[in-house]
């Protein structure tokens, strides 16, 4: 005998859940499609909450600790909203090479925010990537998703400072 | 769909465009877009449509031309030319258009030119990269083209599996990921294994951080590792597969996402390829950012959704792989080899590079060096060869101290060792791995204590957390490192960092773990004195 379970309503009337549920549906509700429903949560909210989370695993009937597990283990998943600017400095090895290390510090100290932190002012969020693969460009951040290479920590500053 | 067909869909393709005896190509990969290659390119269109019917040229966006440290760049090529027959210009700005426009067919500018006879690209020899940087990697026409798809439809039409696997195995390629397997071999056992449902992935998550060759290759020339995968396909009996692609490449994702599209509308991919019984489906997975999903069981849990977590084999994924089933799984350059091998045969590609690594290998030069870029040499090449003459040497009059390749499973290697020659065993020997093909410069500048105590930090925040030796041990040698580097460590200390080093090498459940202690090991063996004087009083 199978248990048909019923999926769980839409968790609100926001019309990105409906593009969370078209990735799910194409999927056919396969357990399988769990990490690419996850990267269209966060592509539609910009991190994952508690809400979508239970969402996700009553529509694919995966246990909470099994969504909270994957969503933890990977990186890019994010559990908290980042702020209206997000400046990734790749840490890859050429770039520390060139001083990827003294952009980190160096937005440490002006804006008092560390890697995976974001300001009080909700203004920026760093992260950190492990090579965003433009290796000759280093060092290379990625600021509001627009690569920038070869960067000082000087023409970093002013850029962050500009930002609104 | 025969050979003749195909040859004359080429023939089509190429005649649209001759009325253009000149194009403008433009470096489209990630690299020059972000020194501002998109601007360029509308700027030339622009000055291009002024002077509209007297030029006879058109722009084009283009693939990775390699030489990223002088992006943007712009070739000017008569039609059907090769990069190295082209006049080719650097850091070029929207400013520069109209005079590159005015300059086609006549003189050309010098206060721009990068000269093509640099070593940079005479000594290299393009056998992956062949197309990229010439062919626009949104056009599955402009692939036709220049001869793709013919290998697939030559061994779809006139060869078996079997004859399939005989060139792959006679070409001696080893897999481009890392590990060096035979490929020819890897594809035979997985097509022994009995089984109806077989898949094939591409392993596109490209983690070692400072490689940037499967990037390249996906944004530059798609199609081909379409190609491949699919030949691959043909030759062990599989009707699907998966491209993981991590998700830090958003232009290789799109690119790739056309390009399947394209490719089944043309009949390449899908169900009937080439109106022949034979039918490939390929799909592709995002990454999420976990550096042990580039091991191959670790990638298949990714696949189906779970923690990318490897586990213990045999089984092999060629008996046992993705859901269980038979799986062929090599990386993008491996893949994007098969149709030239398929095209002129094994033997040809068996005749370039050395007794045990055949054909060429793409390096990603990075770090302390004057050109930075993608280069691909035949194996056996002199890693000298490489810094010294393609890759310019050290600029600001700086000494060589240590090249790194292999990523963070690889080592570092020292000047006095430059002249042996880069293939897979000789770079075992020194205690380093080929890896996927990043190569990272260091002059003498670096702190080889501080090199060691980077990776060990990159291995303890990527370590799954599955197994204990790499887990535990990571932190334990990080810590080590650590202290060592601050000047707080004794000699115990590196006593002990020693022997963790080997107890991690020899029970981690795979290659993170494994070859985890490898940058310390190789930057003792070679750099022991740095260690040393770092040390406080016993």
């Amino acid at each position: 005998m199978t248990l048909l379970q019923s999926r769980p309503p839409l968790p609100s009337d926001d019309k990105r859940w409906k593009l969370v549920n078209a990735t799910m549906r194409r999927n056919g509700y396969a357990g399988h499609a769990l990490i690419e429903t996850l990267h269209s949560v966060q592509d539609a909210f910009g991190f994952l909450d508690e809400t979508a989370m239970r969402f996700v695993a009553g529509s694919l009937d995966l246990s909470l600790s099994k969504v909270f597990g994957v969503a933890t283990f990977y990186h890019l998943f994010m559990l908290k909203p980042k702020g209206r600017h997000a400046c990734v400095v790749c840490t890859g090895t050429a770039c520390y090479i060139k001083g990827a290390g003294g952009l980190v510090d160096a937005i440490q100290e002006r804006f008092a925010v560390g890697p995976g932190e974001t300001t009080e002012d909700n203004r920026l969020s760093v992260l950190i990537a492990r090579c965003v693969g433009a290796c000759g460009l280093a060092p290379a951040v990625v600021l509001d998703g627009a690569m920038q290479g070869k960067q000082t920590a000087q023409q970093l500053m002013t850029r962050l400072e500009r930002l609104d | 769909m025969n050979l003749d067909d195909l040859a004359e869909l080429a023939e089509g393709y190429r005649a649209k465009e001759a009325g253009n005896a000149y194009e403008a190509r433009v470096c489209m990969a990630a690299s020059c877009q972000s020194s501002g290659a998109p601007a360029v390119l509308t700027a030339l269109t622009q000055a291009l449509g002024e002077g509209e019917g007297e030029t006879g040229c058109k722009v084009k966006g283009v693939g990775c031309m390699g030489l990223c440290s002088a992006g943007p760049l712009v070739a000017i090529a008569p039609q059907g030319a090769d990069l190295m027959g082209s006049t080719l210009y650097r850091d070029v700005k929207p400013e520069d258009a109209a005079d590159i426009m005015a300059s086609v067919g006549g003189a050309p500018l010098e206060r721009l030119r990068c000269p093509t006879d640099q070593p940079f690209f005479a000594r290299q020899r393009r056998i992956v990269l062949e197309n990229s940087g010439i062919i626009d990697p949104d056009s599955c026409k402009g692939y036709v083209a220049v001869g793709g798809y013919a290998a697939l439809v030559q061994a779809l039409g006139e060869m078996t599996p079997a004859e399939v696997l005989r060139e792959v195995t006679a070409s001696g390629l080893r897999g481009r990921g890392g590990g060096g397997y035979p490929a020819g071999l890897k594809w035979s056992t997985v097509a022994k294994v009995p089984g109806d449902q077989k898949y094939v992935i591409c392993n596109a998550d490209e983690g070692d951080p400072g490689a940037f060759m499967d990037r390249a290759v996906l944004e530059s020339d798609p199609h081909r590792v379409l190609e491949g995968m699919a030949i691959a396909a043909y030759a062990i009996g599989a009707s699907k597969g998966y491209l993981y692609v991590r998700a830090e490449y958003p232009l290789a994702v799109e690119r790739l996402t056309t390009a399947i599209r394209k490719a089944k509308r043309s009949g390449f991919l899908g169900a009937r390829i080439a109106e022949t019984s034979f039918s490939f489906e390929v799909e592709i997975r995002l990454g999420a950012g976990a550096f042990v999903c580039g091991e191959e069981t670790a990638l298949m849990a990714s696949i189906e959704g779970n923690r990318g977590q490897p586990r213990p084999r045999p089984p092999y994924p060629a008996e046992s792989g993705l859901w269980g089933c038979p799986t062929l799984i090599n990386n993008v350059e491996t893949f994007a080899n098969i149709a030239p091998i398929i095209r002129n045969g094994g033997d040809w590609f068996a005749a370039i590079g050395t007794e045990k690594s055949k054909g060429t290998k793409v390096f990603a030069l990075a770090g302390t060096i004057a050109n930075t870029g993608l280069i691909e040499v035949p194996m056996g090449t002199r890693l000298r060869d490489i810094i010294e003459a393609i890759g310019g040497g050290i600029p600001g009059g700086k000494a060589f101290k240590a090249v790194q390749t292999g990523g963070p499973s690889g080592g570092c290697i020292p000047e006095t060792h430059l002249d042996i020659p880069v293939d897979y065993d000789s770079l075992k020997t020194l205690g380093t791995i080929m890896g996927s093909g990043g190569m990272i410069v260091m002059d003498e500048t670096a702190d080889m204590v501080d090199v060691a105590r980077y990776f060990m930090e990159f291995c303890m925040t990527e370590s799954c957390g599955k197994c204990i030796p790499c887990r535990a041990g990571t932190q334990q040698m990080h810590a080590l490192l650590d202290s060592i580097a601050r000047g707080r460590g004794t000699r115990q200390d590196l006593a002990l960092l020693e022997e963790l080093c080997e107890v991690v090498q020899a029970t981690s459940l795979c290659g993170l773990g494994q070859t985890a202690p490898n940058p310390v090991l190789s930057t003792l063996k070679y750099f022991r004195e740095e260690y040393e004087a770092k040390l406080s009083g016993t």
